[in-house]
């Protein structure tokens, strides 16, 4: 019990030990000693010069991006059509992958402990990488275009549906899974009157959220040349064209927030 | 027998007859068949507005062997310096745009709590994490790059402000439903405001924030690996050189160290989780 005396005998509660307290002073230290340390490495890195001058350099980016130059938006509807297809293609793709992997990767579905781990590393290892790193690979392997961005986006989904999918299933009643079993249901059987009912919910609410996250993620995959928006950007940016970029930010952030409440929507009927 | 059975709802009724078909997802039958054609139309669009150059892709498959092989024998050492280098970079930056987003996410998160937030502040606040959320990473990090100059300190930036989106809008979330009869409670102590914050909301938030802080520490490390790209600083600019100078081997060892790290993250922050909760 943290409880301290007072000269007079009288005790204070206190929140902490003294142990607790020591311990955690000590935390804070190290804490604070190991964010200064690495603020020096970037410090150290930096032009402070440059810097400095950040105030001027963003009042000018301003000025250079307003007004937009609106009769630009007509040559991005193609483009954003693109980016569209790139999310959603690469999302159906990513999880037609994703849904058996992530029954090899479940405990309780499993059909041996080697093939779990053999599925945790393909979710691992797709989950790690950012799809930018996806696209750049792919595109050096498949050349630029819309199908290297739809196979960065499908590679970068099967780990996140993955890994939300099988702690779905792990998460399952088994009562309805031995009832079936119970009335001599095969193995498949089993999965697709016991085990998928039960995830079904939870597997559409993932792969709307996931579509809603590639839509944001395909935006920039044009930056290595992997199709979309990203494109148009990267050649304003290297025009300094800078009042087109304001009205492609403007298109993009307008379809992420439809995406975003159409996800919400859809999440919420389900849920 | 034969009343009680047309007293019960179509489905039963068919039930009944021995004639049972699972339950569907979507309720209606009309939404289905609507999805259903919906979503055949928007296939049949967009794969016929997919163009794809088959003559490249067979190209590549040789390339993709390459890089395969490369895989089996990741190099770690002609380039050992650049990947140490742009490593270190990545993990300060990680770190510090972590704490300084935390930080700086904790009043917007508080502002953006519709219980504990006037109107005019909760909207101030909402907007922030909006345009946070809005932009991915590598737009932002363009804009601070031009800003800053090229290097880490922009890569730094760039991150904490997405931090900002992302903490601010799962605290607000957190304290908007978090039990207002500890908050009550202190309050009837005649505890002021901080008081209040102090011993009544943080401690419910707390497990919670520190488990998110681990998870946007791992998010941050992944993200610090792609702002390089556009010049941010990081581990991303050594891996774009490696791939465009093709040396494939040194890309492979800077993948292999991304997904190692990746995985040291992940496992120690749900040790914390599991240890804070």
């Amino acid at each position: 019990m943290p409880v301290s005396t007072t000269p007079q005998g009288l005790p204070i509660w206190r929140r902490r030990t003294t142990r607790t307290q020591w311990l955690q002073y000590l935390a804070w230290l190290a804490g604070v000693s190991l964010f200064l340390l690495c603020w020096k490495m970037i410090s150290d890195n930096t032009m402070w010069v440059f810097v400095e001058d950040a105030g001027r350099q963003g009042a000018d980016l301003i000025s250079r991006m307003t007004p937009p130059e609106w009769g630009y938006a007509s040559q991005l509807w193609k483009p954003m059509w693109d980016t569209i297809n790139i999310a959603t293609l690469g999302t159906a793709l990513g999880i037609m992958m994703a849904f058996p992997v992530a029954f090899l990767a479940a405990r309780n579905t499993t059909p041996h402990p080697l093939i779990r781990s053999a599925a945790l590393v393909i979710i691992v290892s797709s989950r790690s990488i950012n799809s930018l790193i996806w696209a750049m690979l792919l595109v050096t392997i498949l050349g630029p275009g819309v199908l290297a961005g739809i196979i960065a986006i499908a590679l970068r989904s099967i780990g996140f549906v993955g890994k939300l999918l099988y702690e779905a299933i792990e998460e399952i009643h088994p009562t309805p899974v031995e009832a079936i079993s119970a009335t001599g249901a095969s193995h498949m059987q089993v999965m697709s009157y016991g085990v998928l009912p039960q995830v079904m919910p939870a597997f559409a609410g993932i792969s709307v959220y996931r579509w809603d996250i590639n839509i944001r993620e395909s935006t920039v995959l044009g930056l290595v040349g992997a199709g979309g928006i990203g494109l148009q950007l990267n050649a304003s940016i290297n025009t300094l064209a800078w009042d087109q970029v304001s009205v492609i930010f403007i298109m993009i952030f307008a379809t992420v927030l439809v995406s975003e409440w159409v996800s919400a929507k859809v999440r919420h009927a389900i849920i | 027998m034969s009343e009680q059975i047309d007293a019960l709802p179509a489905r039963q009724q068919a039930a009944q007859r021995g004639q049972w078909r699972r339950l569907p997802l979507i309720d209606s039958q009309r939404m289905r068949w609507g999805l259903a054609i919906g979503a055949v139309v928007y296939l049949v669009l967009a794969l016929a507005s997919v163009e794809v150059d088959w003559q490249r892709v067979a190209e590549g498959a040789g390339r993709a062997l390459n890089f395969l092989g490369a895989f089996m024998r990741p190099d770690f050492v002609s380039r050992y310096d650049d990947i140490v280098t742009g490593l270190l970079e990545s993990l300060t930056m990680t770190l510090t745009s972590t704490v300084l987003g935390v930080l700086l996410a904790i009043p917007v998160g508080l502002g953006a709590a519709r219980n504990i937030s006037p109107l005019p502040m909760y909207f101030i606040c909402r907007a922030i994490i909006a345009v946070s959320r809005t932009f991915q990473e590598v737009i932002i990090a363009i804009l601070f790059v031009v800003m800053f100059g090229f290097g880490p300190f922009a890569g730094m930036i760039t991150l904490a402000f997405a931090t900002i989106g992302f903490m601010a809008k799962l605290l607000a979330e957190d304290v908007e439903d978090l039990d207002w009869r500890q908050v009550e409670a202190v309050r009837a102590t005649g505890a002021s405001w901080w008081q209040t914050m102090n011993h009544a909301i943080q401690p419910q938030v707390m497990p919670r924030l520190i488990g998110l802080s681990m998870y946007r520490l791992d998010i941050n490390f992944r993200e610090s690996s792609v702002i390089g790209i556009v010049g941010a600083g990081g581990i991303g600019a050594t891996l774009n050189t490696s791939l465009s100078r093709y040396e494939y081997d040194t890309s492979a060892a800077i993948l292999l160290i991304i997904i190692a790290i990746v995985l040291l993250c992940e496992y120690s922050s749900s040790h914390v989780r599991r240890w804070t909760q």
